[in-house]
């Protein structure tokens, strides 16, 4: 591939193409590559922050895999919640998006509404939730009584924690919606015109043309969407800190309290590259999937 | 409020959706609009309207929606527990610094992605966009231990200086738009003696306007709400952003709904604002690296 181009023009380019580059390469190399490296090492290592990293080779992961059950526990929530979250939060999503495609008066409004919470994000939304979640005086609760039900204490109580954490998640599940909406609005209308004169019923449409026309933008916004679940942080650290009885100690929590409160540089390391690990092979895991129920109209007509 | 949340093709009327609905039906979908809408704003509300209460307000039962009298007392308040205003100056300044970084550094990369061939452009392409999906809890204690070395904590260097290093997302994004600047342009320069910086700085930089602007939008998005960088490295409080100096604020004052509600209103407006004003390139960066992609 590396052949070297031919004339001088070309060389003049390529080298222009090179300094043009440097700002992503040498960020590259010194904030994700070198990191990158320097972690896996510490992850062998037990590393205080002072001296040197004393080798310890697989010790730190057979601890991790054998001996700490916080680990296994910020594990488990973490899982807990991503399963929680994600399907209804497509669903949701997806459902949303429908809505906000149809052809009604003042729908932009509408739209501007709905994606308003998944912009508002960060610590004051945290807070503002925390407030929400409130036993006695939170909103929640309070129209809860509407319907009869016994104040739940939310953010203190281990059984509901998780599930105070989703309905936050899908509060800002507006997200996709604009990936959705263009992804909606990509699909050819001579489908759907062909589709109803062969007399197809409306849910047959929607199964037999919107789900596979819009299964690659779906696929993409999963993707992305698990990423980000397994990274939650911001909002655990600022309502809860990982409690109660570290029943919200997801996996950043962990890392982050083991660096920074622990101060075992090496031990966070290798957790850190744990969940770099499971992030990777859940990814991979979905684009394996990809090819049994993602339909990319480019490339093969097999369906039509 | 007229608001533009449509992606680029919105006036294409699809078959299936865009077929005229009956009565019934339209009266059903904004019955499930509102629905949603009452759903989604009821926290902000409440939020606005807890900030505005007189103290024995706050803790009433039923909830008083609407305060009897509007107090600014809360919103003073939390400008005399804390230095509030420094907290405002301070992300002002961060999310300044950090989108210049973010516009410099991402678009020398992205035009070198998307105009120059050199050998290579495809393997470091793809390996940018596999960075994407490096957790930053990976590099997170390597890169604090470099920055301790280099004697940059409390400071805000650690935060400001990667952002100037193209970041992969608005590179990716903005490449996407170079790309699509046509190439008649570019020979027309060359011929005319133009070199590739001159292409860059007087013809693509100038043409992108609207994507260098959807890339500051999210990097103010991004920079605004910061919680992490401020966490690891800053020690002193004249030095907090908004995001850091309100989870401080938090610890101490939990139990005042009506401070820390004015608080979070506070940080919340400018993000408000600038969404308002900026939806249509919002959306369009949105749609940009989500489908195009």
């Amino acid at each position: 591939m590396a052949i070297l181009p031919a004339t001088r023009r070309a060389r003049r380019e390529a080298l222009e193409g090179y300094i043009f580059l440097l700002p992503w390469l040498i960020g590259f190399l010194l904030f994700t590559a070198g990191p990158l490296l320097a972690s896996l090492y510490l992850g062998f290592t037990t590393y205080r922050g002072a001296g040197a990293p004393e080798w310890v080779g697989l010790a730190n992961f057979v601890r991790l895999f054998t001996k700490d059950e916080i680990f296994w526990q910020s594990m488990k929530v973490t899982a807990l919640y991503a399963l929680g979250f994600l399907p209804p939060g497509m669903v949701l999503g997806f459902a949303i998006a429908l809505l906000m495609n149809q052809n009604v008066k003042g729908v932009s409004v509408f739209r501007t509404i709905y994606y308003l919470p998944a912009v508002m994000t960060g610590v004051a939304v945290a807070v503002l939730w925390g407030f929400v979640f409130h036993r006695e005086f939170g909103v929640l609760n309070s129209l809860l009584a509407f319907l009869n039900i016994e104040p739940i204490s939310w953010l203190f109580d281990t059984q509901w924690v998780l599930v105070a954490f989703i309905l936050m998640g899908l509060w800002g599940v507006g997200d996709g919606m604009i990936i959705y909406l263009a992804g909606l609005q990509g699909i050819p209308t001579e489908l759907y015109d062909a589709a109803s004169i062969d007399g197809a019923p409306r849910l047959r449409r929607f199964w037999n043309i919107t789900i596979p026309m819009m299964s690659p933008t779906l696929f993409f916004v999963l993707v992305t969407a698990l990423i980000r679940t397994f990274q939650i942080f911001t909002t655990a650290f600022i309502m809860t800190r990982g409690g109660p009885n570290y029943a919200t100690y997801f996996f950043s929590l962990n890392i982050y309290f083991t660096t920074f409160q622990s101060l075992r540089f090496g031990y966070a390391s290798a957790i850190a590259w744990m969940l770099f690990c499971l992030i990777f092979a859940l990814t991979l895991i979905l684009f394996r999937s990809a090819k049994w129920w993602v339909f990319y109209s480019g490339e093969k007509e097999e369906a039509t | 409020m007229t608001s533009d949340l449509q992606p680029q093709n919105a006036n294409q009327v699809d078959g299936e959706i865009g077929r005229p609905m009956t009565s019934p039906e339209t009266f059903a979908t904004y019955l499930v609009m509102l629905g949603g809408t009452v759903v989604l704003l009821i926290p902000f509300a409440w939020m606005l309207s807890t900030s505005l209460k007189p103290l024995d307000e706050v803790y009433a039962y039923p909830i008083i929606w609407i305060p009897s009298r509007l107090v600014l007392e809360n919103y003073l308040d939390v400008f005399r527990n804390v230095p509030f205003g420094r907290y405002l100056w301070n992300s002002t300044v961060l999310s300044v610094l950090g989108i210049i970084g973010n516009m410099l550094g991402s678009s020398l990369a992205a035009f070198s992605f998307a105009r120059l061939r050199f050998p290579g452009r495809t393997v470091f392409f793809i390996i940018m966009l596999s960075t994407m999906m490096v957790p930053v809890w990976v590099t997170m204690v390597p890169t604090f231990i470099l920055f301790s070395r280099l004697g940059w904590l409390d400071t805000y260097l650690p935060i400001l200086v990667p952002n100037f290093f193209a970041v992969p997302f608005f590179t990716f994004l903005l490449r996407q738009f170079f790309m699509a600047v046509p190439v008649e342009m570019e020979e027309a320069a060359r011929i005319d003696g133009c070199s590739s910086f001159g292409l860059f700085w007087r013809i693509f930089v100038p043409l992108s306007v609207p994507a260098l602007a959807t890339v500051a939008i999210f990097s103010f998005f991004f920079h605004w709400n910061d919680l992490l960088g401020p966490l690891i490295y800053l020690r002193s409080q004249l030095k907090f952003p908004v995001a850091m100096g309100i989870a401080s604020f938090q610890s101490e004052q939990y139990a005042n709904f009506a401070l820390m509600m004015a608080a979070a209103t506070m940080a919340l407006l400018p993000m408000l604002v600038v969404f308002f004003f900026t939806q249509r390139l919002f959306i369009q960066g949105v749609v940009i690296t989500g489908v195009k992609g």
